[in-house]
């Protein structure tokens, strides 16, 4: 399959799901889809064009979340980025953890850092921060305060 | 049967990663695993922000103290993914020779390691002495054992010397011998095929499912590698194989690390011996406002960076992808059904920054502790002597 081939397929098959097509470099593609559509293309691109997930990034910028999902093509060096823009009041996209495990860990940890909900998730606890980390407090939101300041003194640190 | 959790964690001295392992034994054989990490999250992705882009550079650096190259090695090529530019040839050159470096060490660290936790001391102990030249060798090329710190945006920080590449060649040399003698013992040896073989067996649709990376996957067959799929530095201009094996149980593993040193060594002389002439660092004015994303093939697999900027001199996000995040969890294909003896070197092979065994502690219903980590490896130990005992 070539590099044009792959886009020609995504773009046919979702024409209705893809906002916004950002052809970055030969090796860099950055396509923005409608959050709802996520989990068919991340299944198409993955299980019928054998495209490894190598992970999602999550951030905030301010307007709304953004979550990427970034899918490399092996065999002809293509790294396509899909982009979901959510809303910042109530992030809420559906898992991909029952297609693929590897999303498992990643979805957890940007729920953790970012507050987005991961539907149908099997397992949404908190991966990296500690146990007695407050319950609503994401520290890599934009707005984040140091929860506690007197807390974090009194244990000396 | 009763079933009896064993925990084992949080702190493992031996390597850097705290991870906690919640094992549900049933007898000796392993039904359930669960992992939890965070124990020591440093924040380093929120610091990074707070940096200039050319700070970042060291502080990713000390995100590991094994693969200290690797990420700034993948931060510095996301940050000219944002320019969309190539550095000069000879900067390319020089960190091929600091990654390969870097690999070589990482894996004998880790075949050390295996060797000890299987009670093969005198493998331990060849390894981590051919790992000292290497260091030695790294300590001529970039002052410093480890944490070279020759990394920046747009090249690297200082040249290599060409009075110092037949010193360092000479360094590499030197270990091949009795490279080539420990390759033998450890692959030959009929004891340790039998404690290593049909162990913790990932599959490849397994490999493929938890998108594992690195020598996790080429062990189960998946031909994956950065380094060719999707060539930087100077890895298109070298001769070098890719290793890869079917079986994907700890031996393959083994066997994948063993013969990529081989490969490394080449890799590294030969650049070394083809150092193009000219600049070394493109010397970025400015990051434009965009976002790149650069991937380089760690010892342990692929570490992925997204870094966005914003047109400022600080990235306003920087997401880190270090390999052992995805092949962590394929413990739950790889450990179940095995026994606890075994669990320790199932843990071991994917060479995660896996740490203790200091502070493993099995207990039973009543919270009456039974082994510790000290137990543990004798345990493992035990059962070698065992076989090898069968075998005489």
């Amino acid at each position: 399959m070539k590099r044009g081939d792959v886009l020609e397929n995504i773009n046919q098959r979702f024409k209705e799901e893809i906002i916004d097509v950002i052809d970055k470099s030969s090796t860099r593609v950055y396509i923005e889809i409608k959050p709802c559509s996520l989990v068919k293309v991340a299944k198409y691109v993955f299980e019928e064009l054998g495209a490894r997930f190598n992970i999602a990034s999550g951030l905030d910028v301010r307007s709304h979340m953004e979550i990427l999902y970034h899918f490399i093509f092996e065999e002809i060096n293509l790294l396509i980025s899909f982009r979901v823009k959510l809303d910042r009041a109530k992030p809420e996209i559906d898992s991909l953890t029952p297609i693929f495990e590897a999303a498992n860990w990643i979805e957890r940890e940007i729920y953790e850092m970012l507050g987005v909900k991961f539907k149908g998730h099997p397992d949404l606890r908190k991966l990296f921060l500690s146990d007695d980390w407050p319950d609503g407090v994401h520290p890599l939101r934009c707005d984040y305060k140091e929860w506690d300041r007197k807390a974090i003194r009194d244990r000396g640190v | 049967m009763a079933r009896t959790i064993v925990p084992i964690g949080p702190y493992h001295p031996l390597q850097e990663e705290p991870e906690f392992f919640t094992l549900t034994v049933e007898g000796e054989t392993v039904v359930a695993v669960d992992v939890e990490v965070g124990y020591n999250h440093r924040g380093i992705e929120k610091l990074s922000e707070m940096k200039t882009f050319d700070q970042s550079t060291f502080v990713i650096e000390r995100i590991c103290g094994i693969c200290s190259t690797s990420h700034p090695f993948a931060y510095t090529r996301a940050v000219e993914d944002i320019i969309s530019m190539e550095v000069p040839e000879r900067a390319k050159y020089i960190r091929t020779v600091i990654a390969e470096g870097e690999r070589i060490h990482s894996h004998l660290l880790w075949l050390g390691l295996a060797g000890h936790f299987l009670g093969y001391n005198t493998v331990y102990m060849w390894a981590w002495k051919l790992r000292e030249e290497i260091l030695d060798a790294m300590e001529i090329l970039s002052g410093n054992r480890n944490n070279y710190a020759m990394f920046k945006p747009g090249g690297v920080r200082r040249d290599i010397k060409a009075d110092d590449i037949p010193v360092v060649i000479k360094k590499i040399d030197s270990i091949v011998p009795t490279m080539i003698m420990l390759k033998k013992a450890v692959i030959d040896d009929p004891v340790l095929g039998a404690r290593t073989k049909g162990v913790g067996i990932l599959s490849k649709e397994d490999s493929i499912r938890y998108s594992a990376l690195g020598p996790t996957a080429r062990a189960s067959g998946v031909a994956r590698d950065v380094r060719k799929d999707s060539s930087y530095g100077a890895y298109d201009k070298v001769e070098w194989d890719m290793i890869v094996t079917s079986n994907g149980d700890v031996f393959d593993k083994l066997v994948v690390r063993v013969l990529e040193i081989f490969e490394s060594i080449k890799i590294m002389k030969e650049c070394l011996r083809s150092l193009p002439k000219g600049e070394i660092d493109s010397k970025i004015k400015n990051i434009p406002p965009g976002e790149g994303i650069g991937c380089v093939e760690a010892p342990r697999g692929e570490c992925f960076h997204y870094v966005r900027s914003d047109g400022t001199n600080r990235p306003v996000r920087h997401k880190v992808r270090a390999p052992t995040f995805m092949n962590l969890p394929t413990y739950k294909a790889t450990v179940v059904g095995q026994t606890i003896s075994d669990a320790t070197i199932i843990f071991a092979a994917i060479d995660p920054c896996y740490c203790c065994t200091e502070r493993i502690a099995v207990r039973n219903g009543k919270g009456k502790k039974l082994y510790n980590g000290e137990d543990l490896i004798r345990l493992s130990q035990e059962k070698t002597e065992k076989i090898r005992g069968g075998l005489k």
